[in-house]
């Protein structure tokens, strides 16, 4: 190593809220083109850090503040963004109505004082970004018609025209494909070979320990420390994460001899997927994984009745069925929780308790047909302790809750229709690691009291680990079906991600 | 041509059917495609025109305003009071003062906005009353008929005689064609417009990004008052008397004109060449409606229907109906 400052090195940084201590005496440093991770639950302190190191939060007295090699008595968002510190904010904060190159190069029409707007040096300023990262993209198509992928790297390239030597990427990969965090990965590799540090936060640990050089750990608002990606395995972080061991073994049962709930023959729906066929027994976990546009969704889709079979058959409890609508597969007894919780599962500024009966609106009406407030009360009573969602009162609003128990309360509101079969599609992604063991014990729960369950996931460590069996689903058929107590989860991954 | 469809969806689909149903119009009435016709509609949509543009802007920029017609009467009867005490004035004084109002009006908007965070459809039918309430009480309701010499007098820019009459371009269609022309330079051309497309577009994101929120709305909010002033004084210039409840109620006509011209309720999008097609669609289906002799009572709903179909159909993609089959792009 040379003589080169860090990027950025913070000392004994606190930050007290209403005397909750949000951050205590956190040292955080980054060399220049480094990608260092930043990893922890929700709650630990992450964002705070994110907000002082950019000048939105002042730490409390007695911290050190050092950007590019220089002593800093206070930040304000300004002086980081002239100090060339940058944030790719989690829902973007881009303009879809604009084209490429004016998102990209927003910022040389920014000034009270009116100029004209020289759409020739727009473009310019926007392509030498976007060679930076060497990608090429549309630079006059309207931002809102690119996929969510594309919306990252104009993010990233706005960062780069206002000249940004370190970027904190907030879960940059959280909505995107496999393939497109791989774009994104190599994107964060070039930007490293020229000298820009990059602040990576992701909840999905195999793509930090494959992108950082370093990670710095932070629990409850305290540093845990610093250490190199090199070596450290998925286990040891989650574990420095949550300061708990968890019990990764394979779950899997044997449920041969368990009665059939659910078969499906021959299922085939054009462009989308061909002639599945699987069985799922009652108190069964079956795992269904394959990289995005397997057809998993789509299959998913079909067996909630919200698109129709043209081939095949489905059968619940022996009798076949046929679901006009997704309301038919609920009254049969078949519950789907999407994948786009956040978006499609739940209504956010409502409140808990009313997003919890959404579906059972019938089941606590009174025999005057209006809603009785005491049934609702006691429905939601009872899954909230049924299924532990940690919250205030029921009258908050489903957005106040972090996201592990927001996904809880979409459990709570399919499992108030007492379904037969319940899929589940992707409930983990966004949600943090402890959480997510949560979520997975109430799903073992639930198949133990009976409930069939289609455990649908990108992540294959996920169903290996919880799955009693895993079925494979690779362009729009069933390559494979797994058994996870006799297949190891490296040769489960390589047949996958192959 | 695809370029176009891209980047003016909208408006694309308008000039279709605008370019129909003049085709239809002309087939079946021979007063339609006359020159006196034509110029009879251009001078009398110049101040729908100058209000939707003015419209236009606080569209873009996310907001509505319900209360940019009344504000016209009120600037009317200002501007003309203000005058006759000057002993008169002339055009110069006249536009300067219906400017001066009309922004006045327009800031008194963004202010309430802005201060208060009240969203603009609440703020603005407040002030849809409150302006209309203030007017005809301190008016009691009294028209004035005697306007200035130099403002009842009307200015021809030209003239034609032709077999059935004569065809002319007045002053108002000029006033428009500025008004026109400084939106489209605002919007396109200046960095201060591509910033009321971004704050319209994406609020949070603005603010991020370091624009002035307080600045966007008093631009926005000031355009369409100062439009709705400009308009207030040729509506006067045109009729050669200011009644104050004579503008009430075309607040709607002119909004729908302008999202019919592509202008989206939630901001950040919206065009001059929109605002143009919206109001001539109108304009041009009342006309029609007119020369084939169907009852006045049955234009608005006639309208109304029109409104629905282009709207409806505008949600159809014409640039994808175009672009040759390809599968989706890996």
């Amino acid at each position: 190593m040379t003589d080169e400052p860090r990027a950025i090195r913070f000392s004994n940084m606190s930050k007290v809220f209403g005397g909750v201590k949000a951050l205590q005496d956190v040292a955080f440093d980054v060399g220049q083109g480094e990608v260092h991770c930043l990893a922890g639950e929700n709650g630990c302190g992450k964002s705070t850090l994110i907000k002082i190191i950019t000048g939105v939060y002042q730490p409390e007295a007695g911290a050190g503040m050092e950007l590019f090699g220089e002593r800093l008595a206070a930040i304000t968002p300004n002086v980081a963004r002239q100090k060339g510190i940058a944030v790719i904010w989690q829902d973007l904060a881009l303009f879809p109505e604009m084209t490429v190159a004016e998102n990209i190069a927003f910022e040389t029409m920014l000034g009270n004082r009116p100029r004209l707007v020289d759409y020739g040096a727009l473009r310019a300023r926007a392509e030498a970004a976007l060679a930076r990262l060497e990608v090429s993209l549309d630079l006059d198509a309207r931002l809102g018609t690119l996929p969510i992928a594309a919306r990252q790297v104009v993010a990233i390239a706005r960062a780069l025209v206002s000249d940004a030597r370190l970027i904190f990427m907030d879960e940059p990969t959280a909505s995107l494909t496999q393939a497109e965090t791989d774009a994104l990965l190599a994107v964060v590799r070039t930007l490293s070979a020229r000298g820009v540090a990059v602040v990576f936060v992701s909840h999905r640990l195999a793509e930090v320990l494959e992108i950082s050089s370093r990670v710095t750990v932070l629990r409850d608002g305290r540093l845990v420390g610093v250490y190199p990606t090199e070596g450290m395995t998925q286990a040891r972080l989650t574990e420095l994460m949550t300061g708990k061991t968890f019990d990764s073994h394979v779950m899997a049962r044997d449920t041969s001899a368990d009665p059939v709930v659910l078969e499906v023959e021959g299922l085939s729906r054009r462009g989308e997927f061909s002639d599945v066929s699987f069985v799922l027994r009652r108190g069964e976990v079956l795992g269904l994984t394959g990289l995005i546009g397997a057809g998993r969704t789509e299959l998913a889709h079909v067996l909630f009745g919200m698109a129709a079979p043209e081939r095949g058959t489905v059968r619940l409890e022996g009798r076949e069925v046929r679901f006009a609508s997704n309301r038919e597969a609920v009254a049969a007894g078949v519950a789907y929780v999407s994948e786009d919780r956040l978006a499609l599962g739940l209504i956010q500024p409502q409140s808990i308790s009313d997003n919890a009966v959404l579906s059972v609106l019938r089941r606590i009406t009174g025999a005057s047909g209006l809603m009785s407030p005491r049934r609702q009360e006691d429905l939601v009573a009872h899954w909230v302790r049924e299924l532990a969602v940690k919250i205030g009162r029921p009258g908050d609003a489903v957005s106040t809750l972090s996201g592990g128990n927001q996904q809880r309360v979409v459990l709570a509101k399919w499992l108030a229709t007492e379904p037969k079969v319940l899929i589940l599609d992707c409930p983990t992604v966004g949600v943090d690691v402890g959480a997510r063991a949560g979520i997975f014990r109430i799903v073992r729960e639930l198949a133990a009291q009976g409930l069939a369950i289609l455990l649908i996931s990108d992540e294959v460590s996920e169903v290996h680990v919880n799955a009693d069996r895993v079925l494979h689903m690779a362009g729009g058929r069933i390559a494979g079906e797994y058994d996870p107590r006799r297949t190891s989860l490296a040769d489960l991954e390589a047949a996958v991600y192959a | 041509m695809r370029d176009f469809l891209r980047a003016y969806p909208a408006e694309a689909k308008l000039l279709a059917v605008l370019v129909l149903l003049v085709a239809g119009l002309s087939v079946a009435s021979p007063e339609f495609l006359t020159l006196v016709n034509i110029t009879s509609l251009v001078n009398n949509n110049a101040v729908n025109l100058i209000w939707a543009v003015g419209l236009l802007v606080v569209l873009i920029a996310g907001g509505i305003d319900i209360s940019f017609a009344v504000a016209a009467s009120v600037v009317q009867y200002l501007a003309v009071t203000a005058l006759l005490g000057m002993g008169g004035g002339g055009w110069a004084v006249g536009i300067a003062l219906a400017m001066a109002f009309g922004i006045g009006l327009g800031l008194v908007n963004a202010a309430l906005i802005h201060g208060f965070r009240i969203i603009s459809i609440v703020v603005t039918i407040s002030t849809f009353n409150a302006f209309f309430g203030l007017l005809m009480f301190f008016t009691s309701g009294k028209s004035i008929y005697s306007l200035p010499d130099w403002l009842s007098r009307p200015i021809y820019l030209w003239e034609l005689q032709t077999e059935i009459g004569w065809a002319d371009i007045r002053l108002p269609v000029a006033v428009m064609a500025v008004c026109l022309l400084a939106t489209w330079f605002l919007i396109r051309r200046t960095t201060t417009g591509r910033q009321l497309y971004a704050f319209g577009d994406n609020p949070e994101g603005a603010r991020r990004a370091g624009i002035n929120i307080w600045l966007m709305q008093a631009i926005a909010f000031g355009w369409c008052g100062m439009m709705a002033g400009i308009a207030g004084l040729m509506q006067a210039h045109i009729t050669k008397e200011v009644v104050p409840n004579a503008l009430i109620g075309r607040e709607l006509d002119v909004l729908a004109a302008v999202v019919l011209g592509g202008a989206r309720l939630g901001g950040g999008r919206g065009s001059v060449l929109g605002c143009v097609l919206g109001v001539a669609l109108v304009a041009v289906a009342q006309n029609g409606l007119n020369l084939l002799g169907v009852s006045p009572y049955a234009f608005k709903m006639v309208v109304g229907i029109i409104i629905l179909a282009a709207i409806s159909a505008s949600n159809i993609d014409l640039a994808a109906m175009l672009a040759p089959k390809r599968r989706d792009r890996e």
